[in-house]
């Protein structure tokens, strides 16, 4: 097959207000989003032929959303469901659909509105605590197990047992997150924030603090995907898909397993730096997904930015922050900035490479990486994006 | 009248049925696969070695290693408020799956990654006990 390198682009974005407020249904959100991204591509809705949904926790928007938004005779629609991966994953099916011309510009939308009044962010992604389970499907709750924080820490905590990682290198994620989303207006959490900070909130499952997690959101992102050459002639500066990747490495949670340790970014990284051209030394900005401090850092590992089990020292000197050596979540990511899942590395990397940073913005931004990841670091799928259509 | 809320008590069906009898006669009880001798979690309805869904059920040894641990500082479910925060442990055991259950019979700050763990059960009701884990002797 030919090199799909620079034959797509990422042409619209649109996001609503990121909040821990409700304000309408995932749908309504996901609306609004499509109209904002289509208007700033500078297309109509007319335009548009192929359209890809990502639902969040809530399940809140399914192809049920052609309907909502009276889209004509589409010739690309699917729910896709990579989980936390799959922002990353639309747009490389979109690319594919684009280059197969099979569909002309397709819009990728996230939307979820977990929150509600009274819930806190916790029940949103509890999971069903109540009643007592039937046979050996959810035997963990005899056990005291919930909610997805106790499966990431379960993950933290093998990797600082193997490693020596500690609570200062996340805190110093953390702490990093937060200096970026202090000069970004869309973020949810921009006040000042010091390791001590991070030491004295409070525990929420070891070897988490409540500022190792991610911020529980209402919102929706939308991009627009479109073939490098339409791109050209568009409103906005074309933000070219030089590579792209997955890695699924699987987790039949038995011995010689590792997945939480060693990602699928590794594999992911494999395909998409190969169709890009580059190497982690290319990397301008690394934009990744950052459900919890830990992701960050052991994603850094399986990208190679150092050897496995280093990452703890590799993010303790400010290298990820304003100013250090590798701009990382430059939005303040999930942690600090907004939870709209893999849409969150992805929204901020389109405005990075746009070069509409504002204050935050960096100031090399020819090549930048987009990690999106779900499940328990079961799945993972990468970009490679630049302003420029080659790397040449 | 104030009664004291239980923990999540399971309900066996029929396939799962052994493990809780060999719980309740104090044997941690794990899938065999018929075709190509993995041991598998008791939850397993198809081998992930071979595929194969000819599985039967064999005693584990009991014996196994604290692939990772966490400690709940969250209150989800009443029954579990007074032990907040409580330890919750990924055993790899020596057959290979991993069971997810808490460590007993130990301070949660001494718990280590990789440290030896044996099986131990904790009766939840008159028909079910259910597998812990302790410091292998």
């Amino acid at each position: 097959m030919a090199n799909l390198s620079g034959k797509g682009a990422i042409v619209g974005l649109g996001m609503t207000e990121m909040t821990r407020e409700y304000t309408k249904s995932a749908a309504g959100l996901a609306a609004e989003a499509i109209r904002l991204a289509i208007d700033d591509a500078g297309l109509l809705k007319e335009d548009i032929d192929g359209l890809l949904i990502n639902a969040g926790v809530t399940q809140g928007i399914s192809t049920g959303l052609q309907r909502a938004l009276g889209m004509r005779d589409l010739r690309l629609v699917n729910h896709m469901n990579g989980q936390g991966s799959t922002a990353g994953q639309m747009v490389q099916f979109a690319t594919m659909a684009i280059e197969a011309e099979m569909a002309s510009a397709v819009v990728c939308v996230f939307a979820d509105s977990p929150l509600r009044p009274g819930m806190s962010a916790g029940a949103a992604y509890a999971g069903g605590a109540a009643g007592g389970p039937t046979g050996l499907r959810g035997l963990g709750r005899s056990y005291g197990f919930f909610g997805t924080n106790l499966s990431y820490a379960l993950a933290a905590r093998r990797h600082m047992g193997l490693y020596g990682t500690t609570n200062d290198h996340f805190g110093a994620v953390a702490v990093s997150n937060r200096k970026w989303a202090t000069m970004n207006p869309a973020a949810m959490q921009r006040g000042e924030m010091t390791i001590d900070d991070y030491h004295g909130s409070r525990w929420i499952v070891e070897p988490f603090h409540l500022l190792d997690c991610t911020l529980v959101t209402n919102g929706a992102v939308a991009v627009v995907v479109t073939s490098a050459e339409r791109a050209r002639d568009l409103k906005q500066p074309p933000v070219h898909v030089l590579g792209m990747g997955q890695g699924h490495p699987g987790n039949p949670q038995r011995a010689g397993y590792e997945n939480e340790i060693n990602t699928g970014a590794a594999l992911a990284k494999e395909t998409a730096f190969g169709m890009a051209g580059v190497t982690v030394d290319d990397i301008d900005i690394a934009e990744l997904y950052d459900c919890y401090t830990y992701t960050t850092l052991v994603t850094l590992e399986d990208y190679g930015f150092c050897e496995k089990g280093e990452g703890g020292a590799f993010v303790a000197d400010g290298r990820l922050e304003p100013g250090g050596a590798l701009p990382t979540n430059t939005g303040g990511g999930q942690l600090s900035g907004y939870y709209m899942w893999g849409m969150t590395p992805l929204s901020e990397a389109v405005i990075q490479a746009r070069g509409q940073g504002g204050e935050r913005q960096v100031e090399k931004h020819d090549t930048v990486l987009v990690s999106t990841q779900g499940g328990i670091l079961d799945h993972h799928a990468t970009l490679i994006l630049s302003p420029h259509p080659s790397n040449q | 009248m104030t009664e004291q809320p239980t923990k999540p008590v399971p309900t066996p069906d029929a396939e799962s049925q052994p493990f809780f009898d060999g719980a309740k006669r104090g044997v941690l009880m794990l899938r065999r696969c018929n075709a190509c001798s993995a041991s598998l979690h008791p939850a397993t309805e198809t081998c992930t070695e071979c595929l194969s869904d000819d599985l039967t059920w064999a005693e584990a040894s009991g014996r196994g290693a604290l692939h990772s641990f966490g400690l709940m500082h969250q209150n989800y479910h009443p029954a579990f408020t007074d032990e907040l925060p409580y330890n919750l442990a990924v055993v790899e055991l020596d057959e290979g799956p991993r069971f997810n259950s808490n460590v007993v019979g130990i301070d949660s700050d001494a718990l280590t990654v990789g440290m030896a763990l044996e099986v131990t059960f904790e009766q939840y009701s008159d028909e079910i006990s259910l597998p812990k884990f302790r410091p292998a002797g």
